[in-house]
């Protein structure tokens, strides 16, 4: 027999703002629905080492889909027209329909990097619709650091340069076989469309201002960052937390900014905890 | 320390096939920067071939990358510490300055950074 891993990897066409989105996404296990968001420029596949932890399937069905643009996901039809940028309402829409259209209730929808920060304004937006949030290296704001016009030129190869840029990200301690994955991924990403994510990250998703509305006792929310990361810095996890009234912060230390790729082991440690807690709440 | 370094640092990257492989298309001389002096590096199809001081102003390079010797200290650590373990951590905390033409930089940072941070592990 084929030593298979327990991933299933399927296609699902979801309506997004009036468009049809064929949208690759993975999952594995039974029980509460856990939404895996990945990171700007990259995809779904970041979260292989939750799908594939048997432990954790016991108890959540891991869901991890590729947004439209990246991995296996079709960019729109007519995209050849356009320039990729994604805002803070169509990434809300994306996630919404998707939920719908995978008939999720009630998931815990755990994102990393921009889809950390997309978690924070699904707590604010239905806070009733989400058992809870986790933002994996998010925060309410961010200052950008590089011009974004370097990653989409053709004088600069678009994949090299966003693994240089990102690699920063990484800590020192991470493991070589899962540091160099993560990168490859960024490599793999679309041109244009790593630059069209950061638009949202840096320029188009602050809200620091709206934060303080997000009711925990509604929706909890769980802050994790690691002590590496040089865009949500563990100083900007601490001031979002200080501005959501309830939310638990925890600094990772010896992480970066790709905790469930690039050091899975050492995530796990960080992550059990805060599962279990959403699991007690039921 | 310094000079140790430097040495160290062309003999780690021209010792390194991975790295010259991919940093086979560079010929260019960049300024590295130390506190207040600047290093000429020539770098020909990915090997160090030559660093020395800059004495006169009218030697230059493309761009230049500077830091102060106490930051590149701790970037040359066995494990640095967050910030400091990467030059584009050490830019948004201003603990680095980049400046110049940084086309050939950028086209070739994965490159750059690495032949930069080779000599960690070798600083006390």
């Amino acid at each position: 027999m084929p030593q298979f891993e327990p991933i299933i990897g399927r296609y699902l066409n979801v309506e997004v703002a009036g468009e049809t989105c064929r949208i690759y996404v993975e999952e594995a296990g039974e029980g509460i629905p856990l939404l895996c968001l990945h990171t700007a420029g990259s995809d779904a596949r970041q979260f292989r080492h939750l799908l594939c932890d048997e432990e954790l399937t016991r108890d959540f069905r891991v869901i991890a889909f590729d947004l439209p643009w990246h991995g296996k996901s079709n960019p729109p039809v007519g995209f050849q027209a356009r320039e990729y940028e994604l805002s803070t309402e169509l990434y809300l829409q994306t996630v919404r329909a998707f939920i719908a259209a995978y008939e999720l209730e009630q998931p815990v929808v755990m994102g990393c990097s921009m889809g950390g920060r997309i978690v924070l304004h699904l707590a604010l937006h239905a806070p009733d619709e989400y058992r809870a949030v986790i933002a994996l290296e998010g925060a309410d704001r961010l200052e950008p650091y590089y011009g974004l016009d370097w990653l989409n030129r053709p004088d600069v190869h678009g994949g090299e340069v966003a693994a240089a840029f990102v690699s920063a990200q990484v800590a020192p301690q991470s493991p070589d076989e899962y540091r160099y994955e993560t990168l490859w991924h960024y490599k793999q990403g679309g041109p244009g469309i790593f630059k069209g994510d950061l638009f949202f990250y840096w320029h188009d998703g602050h809200f620091d201002d709206r934060s303080p509305q997000i009711d925990t006792s509604r929706c909890p929310v769980y802050l994790l960052s690691g002590e590496y990361d040089s865009s949500c810095t563990p100083e900007r996890t601490e001031a979002t937390a200080a501005r959501i009234r309830g939310s638990k912060a925890t600094i990772m230390e010896g992480m970066g900014h790709f905790p469930m790729s690039e050091n899975p082991a050492l995530f796990k440690q960080y992550l059990q905890p805060v599962l279990a807690e959403i699991l007690g709440h039921d | 320390m310094i000079d140790a370094v430097l040495e160290e640092l062309t003999a780690r990257v021209n010792a390194n096939a991975a790295l010259v492989r991919r940093g086979r298309w560079v010929n260019l001389t960049f300024l590295f920067g130390i506190d207040d002096t600047d290093y000429l590096v020539r770098i020909a199809e990915g090997r160090v071939v030559d660093v020395k001081r800059r004495v006169l102003a009218t030697d230059s390079g493309v761009f230049c990358i500077r830091a102060r010797s106490e930051v590149w200290r701790e970037h040359w650590q066995p494990v640095p510490r967050r910030d400091y373990h990467d030059i584009w951590s050490m830019l948004p905390r201003d603990l680095a300055q980049v400046d110049g033409d940084l086309l050939p930089l950028i086209q070739n940072l994965q490159y750059f950074k690495d032949v930069i941070a080779s000599p960690r592990g070798s600083v006390n």
